[in-house]
């Protein structure tokens, strides 16, 4: 009850509870899929397509494959990848912003009109071509995400940077002598991660979503491996039985519900002028 | 770049005959140097020429005068629901902060962000076509209609203009739940985005003196709410007219629409290089002209844009 009381306002609303729940259940049923599974997700030896029920509570799929143990197995799949892909683009792109923010002119320039190529396309458009040159697969499809990715982090991170750069205790430090690195590293960083992390927490869904729908278009995860959007494609072609596509696409829907709220949680906790909203509502 | 028009392009056994694939190579350009296959296209664009495509053999220009209306008709359906629906409920819950229609307001605005695309044109297919039957199935008429004569390339417009309404009718039929689909994420976008525009204009001074007036509520709505919260609501309908983009490739595909999506899919799968140019471009372009239609419409909403 205590630790309750000490939680910022933010977190105690029922959607960033619910957030929370929903993101912890996914990465324990991630990390202990094979505790939890009920069947071999690779094995083919169940009835086909047979509806859920006792035995298999999310079905069968054309090859005889339990779904539920292949939902579960999916999440060891797409939940780090997702993870490692938003953690990578963060860091690039924050990188990249960062120097651009810093050190301006033609290193800024340069870095910003590159974000600007990749803007001008519709993200699944240039994922998709990035993927499709590079061969289909699941680590090519990753690296297609973190193409396209990147730039929003580049971007934000260099607002964030122009705006803390002119402050005076950074004008001090570098009077006293401080190189630009460390500079950047412990004045300028501690002051932008805030919102960077918001957007992170915001994007693994976005993050998830595109590497699943690279998936669904056969341009990432092969099978028989129990990718999510591989899993929702395979249910095209058996349409009767619903429950082959339904539950992997629920899975996709939940984590990114999930990380969704927990984003606009963290963004509102953060935000001073929403946090003291709450507060005065909660009084 | 480990990707390979040829090998994508022909057949293994083509593949093993090198007469075949220097041809192919020659017929395509793809024998000179990076900087002159650049120039030579440069060259060709400017005589209107975006090239010939791969796949199909034709000019990449044709291509793309058949798909791109498909496409144009779905995205404009979807931004329209997508504007109409997103500002009224962002506006509904803006009104009715912190009560119950808010709350379901707002979480039917987070799920609509956080569904995956094609999941949702499969379970609508599915839902609305195989078990209600209460849409048409896929493609953009029924397969036993003749698509009617072009004009615009628009089956709905052309079919109005021809005066065939049965055609007519199943092109809207076919446009709906597809459109319907697309728009679910750029609804909750523009809801949440409308919500808290409209939040933060009802605490302003002119809206209050608006009020203490005595104006109606639905004037001081219209008038000084509305507009204000406008400018911010038009930015983000410019960001979501991409991501309807986007969402196209994924729902044509389920759908079966021949539009710019199925044909980049098609172009990006099989490294049609002068196919996937003109997709570029002519999204590259659109993204151009919404931009310029967000900066023309701030000076008509904002009269400071346009005095300064």
């Amino acid at each position: 009850m205590r630790l309750w009381g000490r939680l910022p306002d933010a977190w105690r609303r029922p959607l960033a509870v619910a957030g929370a729940l929903a993101a912890l259940a996914w990465l324990v049923v991630a990390v202990a899929a094979p505790l939890l599974a009920p069947h071999d997700p690779l094995a083919q030896d169940l009835p086909r397509l047979a509806a859920p029920g006792p035995g298999h509570w999310f079905g069968t799929d054309q090859l005889g494959r339990d779904v539920l143990s292949r939902v579960m197995y999916g999440a060891r799949v797409s939940i780090p990848l997702t993870l490692l892909l938003v953690v990578l683009s963060m860091l690039i792109g924050g990188l990249l912003g960062a120097c651009a923010g810093y050190f301006g002119r033609w290193v800024g320039e340069g870095i910003m009109r590159l974000a600007d190529l990749v803007f001008a396309f519709p993200t699944v458009i240039l994922a998709m071509v990035v993927a499709a040159a590079l061969g289909a697969s699941l680590t090519n499809a990753v690296l297609a995400v973190l193409v396209v990715a990147w730039p929003a982090y580049a971007r934000v991170t260099r607002g964030l940077v122009l705006g803390v750069r002119e402050r005076e205790f950074v004008l001090s430090g570098r009077l006293l002598g401080f190189s630009a690195w460390r500079s950047l590293r412990v004045d300028v960083l501690p002051n932008i991660t805030g919102p960077v992390l918001v957007l992170a927490t915001l994007d693994i869904g976005t993050a998830l979503l595109l590497l699943s729908g690279l998936s669904f278009l056969g341009l990432g995860a092969k099978p028989p491996s129990p990718e999510w959007g591989a899993m929702v494609a395979s249910g095209v072609d058996v349409f009767d039985s619903w429950w082959v596509a339904t539950f992997p696409g629920l899975a996709i829907l939940t984590v990114v519900l999930a990380f969704n709220f927990l984003g606009d949680t963290l963004r509102d906790a953060l935000d001073p002028r929403t946090a003291r909203a709450i507060k005065e509502r909660a009084l | 770049m480990p990707g390979d028009p040829v090998t994508a392009n022909l057949g293994q056994r083509a593949l093993s005959d090198p007469a075949i694939v220097a041809q192919f190579r020659a017929e395509h350009g793809l024998d000179k140097p990076l900087p002159a296959q650049y120039l030579t296209y440069l060259g060709g664009l400017l005589r209107g020429d975006l090239g010939v495509s791969q796949q199909s053999h034709r000019p990449v220009l044709t291509d793309l005068a058949e798909f791109v209306p498909s496409t144009i008709e779905l995205a404009g359906v979807a931004i329209v629901v997508s504007l109409v629906a997103g500002v009224a409920f962002g506006v509904v819950a803006a009104l009715r902060r912190d009560r119950l229609s808010d709350h379901l307001l707002r979480l039917a605005g987070l799920v609509g962000i956080s569904v995956p695309t094609f999941w949702l044109a499969l379970l609508a297919f599915y839902l609305f076509f195989f078990r209600l039957r209460v849409a048409p199935g896929s493609g953009r008429i029924a397969p036993d209609m003749s698509a009617p004569p072009q004009v615009t390339g628009l089956f709905t417009v052309d079919a109005a203009l021809a005066g065939q309404w049965d055609v007519f009718a199943s092109a809207v039929g076919h446009l709906m739940t597809p459109a319907l689909v697309l728009a679910a994420y750029t609804i909750g976008l523009l809801m949440r985005f409308t919500r808290s525009a409209v939040l933060e204009v009802l605490g302003q001074d002119h809206v209050r003196a608006a009020r203490a007036k005595g104006l109606p509520g639905r004037t001081v709505l219209s008038r000084y709410v509305l507009r204000s919260a406008l400018v911010p609501i038009i930015t983000v309908a410019g960001l979501a007219f991409g991501s309807l983009l986007s969402g196209t490739v994924l729902v044509e595909s389920v759908f079966a629409r021949p539009g710019i999506g199925q044909y980049a899919y098609k172009s990006a799968t099989t490294l049609d290089l002068p196919a996937v140019m003109g997709v570029g471009l002519v999204v590259g372009a659109v993204y151009v002209l919404i931009n310029l239609v967000v900066d023309v419409l701030y000076g008509v909403i904002d009269p400071r844009v346009r005095l300064s």
